[in-house]
């Protein structure tokens, strides 16, 4: 009887773990994956023997390098807008289809992303120089881009479509818009926070993108990405390297900055969430 | 109020899936009426304003607007507007231009929508909420800016929703006078959709009153509440004691034994009829003396009035009164001529296609096999109609009965409860002596000498 009375509590309190716990394997994942990486990159670009100095930054922040990041800049906005331009149609129809039908075709979309990018550009790479004479071209490098970043357009917009509640659209009819008009002043305005989204996940990626315009552009294209690849890796140059990486970081916070801003804007009109 | 029909739906029916949302309807709205359509879920009144507004196309008959069919004209060349259940305002729009939406479409100057847009919001008595946004505003407030955006456009006909249905009871009561003094005042047609009989009295000129896909009367609101053309009419337009009796001749009716005075006539003689007396129209008098007494075996106070259940052996009368009785307490009861209303009894009837299988005595109904007899005149797999009246549908365990259905709606008629039970494509009517809940599962058995087998001529 003692003994059931003093060990109950000792279990119990035993039991109780704090849902925090199951964090504690991400924590240490991320501590030692990502954090300390990113602690090496910045000890990398800040320090040259051992001492404190800008000089790494004012080496990469060179002319020639700004004009890969605003080659890179470039590539991402081509990309994004090409996607955009794909992926909202495609959106749009499949959102309009039966549910079934609908996930039937975007499983076309889906199973590709299921294959590794790098297998999926080598197999482009193949296909553009036994068809066509595109390969090492910067077309090919942009096909290269589109092709692997369509599905994060067509999906965050798809899904805002579909939550568009259809009594809108019944409304704008109902107060005289046709089918066009109703697109424009409706459907359009109600699925900005996708596109808002879709141009994230694109634009952020894709200006970081190094491997594809290797692959397709044959060295021709130097990206942004390309160039850390080459210092680190190649020139084994690890303080430029890093200094580069923190200047691209600084961009894509400031490029994300722009982006939540919009999005933020947009969602407070009551637009609808993200994914 | 003009006598010119605006709208006019001939034989129009409609379907979802296979399912009959309207069944050939026919009805006009006149010009400048505030016309109700009234019913339970699912019994079309919504189907029907769709058709109205241009959402949804019939698959048979004519909507005539001025007479003009418009049945296939797109909504947005339709001089209807709709103020919907849920709103459907912009919300990526304010509410001047949620407003001006539909002017600005038809490309009308910039000062003269703001004018407009100014003149509604008064109107709704929103002035100086323009410039908010929706989710910024209560569901009263949103309820203002739907039929603003509506009456803007100068419709001929408002279409409405269920335009009240989220809102609160005292907000419902005082919208709702609002909305009839501003319909009266604009002289706009409204089409009003309802599942609430009290909206629907308070406000309407006319009241249609539908169930399954069909019309069961249309009137006045005083039509509809006093002269209900039949037991579900008068079970859903308030409450109503629904009791079978018989008209011996005219001016006079038995319930329950009793024969009564009563003002109605042309039934014939001994005709079998339902009486729908309302429980407010029924006198506690002293039971001393009375024909018809019992004992008070429910007392509720409801605020104005006591609820009263009153015990005459066998029938359990409603009454609504201001005098207090004590439950338990033995009454009489008297019923002025005026207060009874007779309706044709309405016979339903059990119709199914069916199949012959003479040799094992069986037919087959709905993929079921049912032990029958009569069946010497027909041939194997023959085509046959067989009738079952609803007296003789015995409901039983669903465990125990091989054909199963789900209750879809019980109506007490006095004696007995009149139950429908869904069973895959076929509606059954039963007779029940308890209520069954809606939704419940349910098991038929019917006798095999219950079962009258026809001919089917249609084949």
């Amino acid at each position: 009887m003692k003994q059931t009375k003093t060990t109950k509590p000792k279990t119990a309190t035993g039991m109780l773990i704090r849902r925090s716990v199951f964090a504690y394997p991400y924590v240490v994942w991320m501590a030692i994956f990502i954090l300390a990486p990113m602690l090496l990159i910045l000890y990398y670009a800040f320090t040259s023997d051992g001492a404190v100095t800008l000089e790494n930054i004012v080496r990469a922040s060179s002319w020639d390098n700004l004009r890969v990041l605003a080659d890179s800049v470039r590539f991402a906005l081509y990309t994004t807008l090409l996607c955009l331009l794909l992926g909202f149609p495609v959106a749009y129809l499949l959102s309009q289809m039966k549910k079934t039908t609908a996930a039937l075709l975007s499983v076309f979309f889906i199973v590709p992303m299921w294959m590794n990018f790098l297998l999926r550009t080598y197999a482009w790479k193949v296909l553009l120089s036994a068809f066509t004479n595109m390969l090492y071209t910067e077309s090919a490098v942009l096909l290269g881009m589109v092709y692997n970043f369509l599905p994060f357009m067509i999906l965050p917009i798809y899904t805002t479509l579909i939550k568009l509640d259809k009594s809108y659209i019944e409304a704008a009819a109902d107060l005289g818009a046709n089918p066009r008009k109703t697109f424009l002043k409706v459907v359009l305005p109600l699925s900005m926070p996708g596109v808002i989204s879709g141009v994230t996940m694109v634009f952020i990626p894709s200006t970081t993108t190094f491997a594809i315009s290797q692959l397709l552009g044959g060295g021709k294209t130097m990206l942004y990405g390309d160039l850390i690849y080459m210092k680190v890796i190649t020139e084994q140059s690890w303080d430029t390297g890093s200094a580069l990486s923190i200047i691209l970081l600084a961009f894509v916070l400031v490029s994300m900055t722009f982006m939540k801003k919009a999005e933020r804007k947009t969602s407070d009109e009551g637009g609808g969430r993200l994914w | 109020m003009k006598d010119k029909h605006l709208i006019e739906l001939i034989d129009v029916s409609k379907l979802y899936g296979g399912d009959v949302a309207l069944s050939h309807v026919d009805l006009y709205i006149k010009d400048g009426e505030f016309l109700t359509l009234l019913g339970p879920s699912g019994c079309g009144k919504t189907t029907m304003l769709r058709l109205i507004a241009g959402f949804i196309m019939p698959d048979e008959g004519r909507i005539e607007m001025d007479g003009v069919d418009i049945a296939n004209t797109p909504p947005y060349l339709r001089k209807v507007n709709t103020v919907f259940q849920k709103y459907a305002l912009f919300p990526h729009l304010n509410v001047a231009d949620n407003i001006a939406f539909g002017l600005k479409l038809r490309s009308v100057e910039k000062n003269v929508i703001k004018e407009k847009v100014e003149a509604m919001l008064e109107l709704v008595n929103l002035k100086g909420y323009g410039g908010r946004y929706v989710e910024q505003l209560s569901g009263g407030q949103q309820q203002r800016v739907a039929i603003a955006r509506a009456l803007v456009n100068e419709p001929q006909v408002l279409l409405l929703d269920e335009p009240l249905g989220a809102l609160d009871l005292k907000l419902r009561k005082e919208m709702q006078v609002e909305l009839k003094n501003m319909q009266q005042r604009l002289g706009i047609t409204f089409i009003y959709v309802t599942h609430d009989q009290e909206e629907a009295l308070t406000m309407s000129d006319t009241i249609v009153v539908l169930k399954d896909g069909v019309i069961q009367q249309i009137g006045t609101p005083t039509d509809i509440y006093n002269e209900p053309k039949n037991p579900f009419v008068a079970d859903f337009i308030g409450e109503s004691n629904i009791i079978p009796g018989i008209m011996l001749q005219d001016f006079k009716v038995r319930m329950n034994g009793v024969v009564y005075d009563c003002v109605d006539k042309g039934f014939g003689k001994n005709t079998e009829v339902d009486v729908v007396v309302r429980p407010e129209d029924i006198d506690i008098v002293p039971a001393d003396g009375a024909r018809v007494f019992g004992k008070a075996v429910s007392v509720v106070f409801m605020g104005v009035h006591y609820e009263v259940d009153v015990d005459c052996g066998g029938y359990e009368w409603i009454i609504q009164t201001t005098d207090f009785v004590e439950r338990g307490q033995v009454v009489g009861i008297s019923i002025p001529p005026d207060a009874i209303h007779i309706m044709k009894k309405t016979q339903q009837t059990n119709l199914f296609d069916a199949v012959a299988y003479p040799d094992d005595g069986e037919v087959e109904i709905l993929d079921h096999r049912f032990a029958c007899k009569g069946l010497e005149a027909f041939e194997t797999k023959d085509d046959v109609l067989v009738a079952i009246a609803p007296v003789d549908v015995k409901l039983i365990p669903p465990e125990e009965s091989e054909l199963t259905g789900i209750v879809r709606a019980c109506m007490f008629l006095g004696t007995h409860y009149e139950v429908t039970i869904g069973c895959g494509e076929e509606d059954w009517i039963a007779y029940s002596a308890e209520y069954m809940e809606s939704g419940e599962e349910i098991g038929l058995f019917v006798p095999a000498d219950k079962i009258a087998v026809s001919a089917n001529e249609a084949n």
